[in-house]
């Protein structure tokens, strides 16, 4: 059994083909319960956002699996096979481990660190398991993924610092004010990138909103937008008593804010600090204002340079994120091989006390008078003797299945202990573990007695 | 017994503060913020359990002399800091505060902690209301003074648009301008409190409600800059040149603890 990802993301499709490729979320379970029908996929999931398309799955053969899943695609959305193949890419086993790690840290995202994914990841694994389609593998997947994300987030400054102009506005303006709520932004001028620093205001708690313009129609149109008011632009050095956040793009080719007017209108609102963004090109707020006390005035390069300083350290913390990624697939690998153990563990165990029982049972039986705290007393020991012999074995069988060792030591504690009594020969060492990995983990080790 | 209490307690400080450092300097040890506000608490109450001990082995509040003065002073900081951590939580209050402490408190560790005889002239219920008026209207200068420290730090560093290391962890502009404020409003009834209180004690052991010497003049000049800085602030004076106001007032209560008590004239000399 290995776990397959099959899928496309914005490194590898360009949108055109990332669309065709989309599965909504209403139709999710129903994709799902396709795709399990599809010969050998043991476990499914499906990812599907703007950014990627994914399916995960735990698979009896790798190759095959990949096969199918393509079929899959290639059926469900009515696209030849040729052009699946050009844009897919595909993670078999360990690869896939590591791509599923990735993809839950961000690290694979358009934005590094950006937290969205995580979201979406954890959305469609809800979406799996409610449809039933995931199992045993991945359920550890998805759980380990997750927390490796949170690892990664806590452990490094992947996700820190604003990485666009209008969330590095937004960071500084919290740096000053705290709280954004309740503040008044005034929007001068009527740009695009006003337009996006202003929604991106709103969306963090800011409620009033004015705008001024030189055609005071376009004022009207974007206050409207906002839920703001619209002022006359002769008006606006009036205005800015009132203004805790003031966003200048007017187009103008001279100073339209000058220190003057700033000095006036702190002084009526009592030295209450003004944040300026001066988004402007040439610049419309004269660089003198910021040297007033209680004024931060940032122009476009300011804030770029906050951007490109955030992006650097992400890339930085992006290579400590990798690292740990590699070491949390290593773990999930260890946890993937143990299980190779387990169907000989639960074999010899049964076996060891089924022996035992009858042992006892014989021993009682053939005493007479023998009172229950006899009794008792030799049950216990007769388990503690067992515990005893078997515990070097079983960890050694755990530690050699870990260490991905496992099938040769699997192999001869079978035969040491007479496991497959019911084969004609022993069995071959080597492939003790092909064999098992065609059986599914719970409730296996039954079925692979009979192979 | 009682001195093992005092080492805990300035032991503990010492982790706090150093713990504290840590928290602002390195962004990915969250953790030893929420530790060192543990250790701070930890060594608060041995901080009180050992001024409690020292009260009953000498029979009278444990505040006079250089060494208790210093010692309550610190005791009070860290109370007015515990209270403003739990009301407000910002951690990096700790990471200016406790380095404070544990530096004020630097003559605590030298001097002897041997108890001193005091002139029967003073005993008086006065004592214990008087300075503790005083000493805990210092504790909230002293805290004025720090989140002015931080105010000035973070206000720079925007202005210079250049956002250190420590930037993430410096709480906005608008709170450390709030809470400073609050410090002051809070610190300036107590002063005065301390100041009215100081000076009916020592009518009653002197017969003279002021007599010019030189901690009471000292005081008398300490108050009069809050009183101004206040005012400057009800006519809209704020930010930048109310911080630097607030760091001279409280070095004016540093020197009054430090100097001025310690020039061998008047009364208040422990």
């Amino acid at each position: 059994m290995g776990i397959i990802v099959v899928g496309l993301s914005h490194k590898s499709a360009p949108i055109e083909v990332r669309e065709k490729l989309n599965f909504s979320e209403s139709t999710l379970p129903d994709a799902l319960e396709k795709l399990m029908t599809y010969e050998g996929i043991r476990e499914s999931l499906i990812v599907s956002t703007c950014n990627r398309v994914e399916i995960y799955a735990s698979v009896n053969d790798s190759a095959k699996g990949i096969d199918r899943i393509k079929q899959f695609i290639s059926d469900y959305h009515k696209l030849s096979r040729e052009v699946l193949d050009k844009s897919l890419y595909v993670y078999p086993d360990t690869k896939g481990v590591r791509h599923t790690f990735r993809v839950a840290s961000s690290l694979d995202s358009m934005v590094l660190g950006e937290a969205q994914i995580l979201g979406q990841l954890k959305d469609a694994y809800d979406i799996a398991l409610k449809t039933k389609t995931t199992g045993t593998i991945l359920n550890k997947l998805i759980k380990k993924a997750i927390s490796v994300a949170k690892r990664v987030r806590t452990e490094t400054k992947l996700a820190e610092g604003a990485v666009s102009i209008s969330s590095a506005a937004v960071e500084l303006a919290k740096k000053i004010f705290g709280t954004l709520e309740g503040k008044h932004v005034m929007l001068l001028g009527a740009g695009e990138m006003a337009e996006l620093a202003a929604q991106h205001l709103l969306g963090n708690g800011v409620k009033n909103i004015m705008v001024a313009n030189r055609t005071f129609e376009r004022a009207e149109e974007l206050a409207k937008e906002f839920n703001g008011d619209a002022i006359r632009f002769e008006h606006f050095p009036d205005a800015l008593v009132m203004v805790d956040i003031l966003i200048c793009a007017t187009g103008a080719q001279h100073y339209v804010v000058n220190r003057d007017m700033v000095n006036r209108a702190l002084k009526e609102r009592r030295n209450k600090p003004i944040f300026m963004i001066d988004i402007s090109n040439p610049r419309n707020i004269d660089p003198e204002v910021d040297k007033v006390d209680n004024v931060y005035l940032y122009d476009i390069d300011d804030l770029q340079s906050k951007v490109d300083v955030n992006a650097e350290g992400r890339a930085k913390e992006a290579e400590k994120a990798e690292k740990l990624v590699e070491l949390e697939v290593e773990t999930y690998l260890q946890w993937e091989r143990a299980l190779d153990a387990v169907p000989t563990i639960v074999d010899l165990r049964e076996k060891v006390e089924d022996i035992r029982k009858k042992e006892f049972e014989k021993t009682v039986s053939s005493m007479n008078d023998i009172s229950e705290d006899h009794k008792r007393a030799m049950d216990i020991m007769s388990q503690a003797i067992v515990n005893k012999l078997l515990h070097a074995p079983l960890v050694v069988l755990k530690q050699a299945a870990t260490a991905g060792e496992g099938d040769n030591t699997i192999a001869i504690a079978r035969r040491l202990f007479n496991l497959d009594r019911e084969l004609k020969r022993p069995v071959h060492e080597g492939k003790t573990g092909m064999q098992r990995s065609e059986v599914p983990v719970q409730g296996g080790e039954k079925e692979s007695k009979c192979r | 017994m009682n001195l093992l209490f005092f080492q805990a307690a300035t032991a503990a400080y010492l982790l706090a503060a150093l713990g504290y450092v840590v928290y602002i300097i390195k962004p990915s040890h969250k953790w030893t913020g929420e530790a060192s506000l543990w250790a701070t608490l930890a060594g608060f109450l041995c901080h009180v359990a050992y001024f409690a001990f020292r009260w009953s082995e000498s029979g009278r509040i444990p505040i006079t002399g250089f060494f208790e003065a210093i010692n309550f002073l610190g005791m009070g900081m860290i109370f007015v800091f515990l209270i403003m951590e739990f009301r407000y939580k910002i951690a990096a209050l700790g990471s200016f505060m406790l380095p404070l402490v544990v530096v004020l408190m630097v003559p605590v560790f030298i001097l002897s902690s041997e108890i001193k005889e005091m002139k029967p002239i003073l005993k008086s219920g006065w004592l214990g209301i008087h300075t503790s008026f005083a000493v805990l209207g210092d504790a909230a200068f002293a805290f004025a003074c720090i989140i002015s420290v931080m105010y000035l730090i973070q206000e720079r560093q925007l202005k210079a648009k250049n956002l250190g290391a420590i930037f993430h962890r410096l709480p906005s502009l608008d709170i450390m301008d709030t809470l400073s404020y609050k410090a002051l409003t809070l610190g300036w009834p107590l002063f005065t409190l301390g100041m009215i209180t100081g000076s009916i004690w020592a009518n009653s052991a002197w017969g003279t409600y002021w007599s010019w010497d030189p901690k009471e003049t000292w005081s008398l000049i300490t108050w009069v800059i809050y009183l101004v800085l206040l005012h400057l602030r009800t006519l809209g004076w704020r930010g930048r040149k109310m911080a630097v106001l607030s760091i001279v007032g409280f070095v004016f209560v540093l020197l009054s603890f430090y100097v001025i008590s310690r020039v061998n004239i008047g009364k208040h000399t422990f």
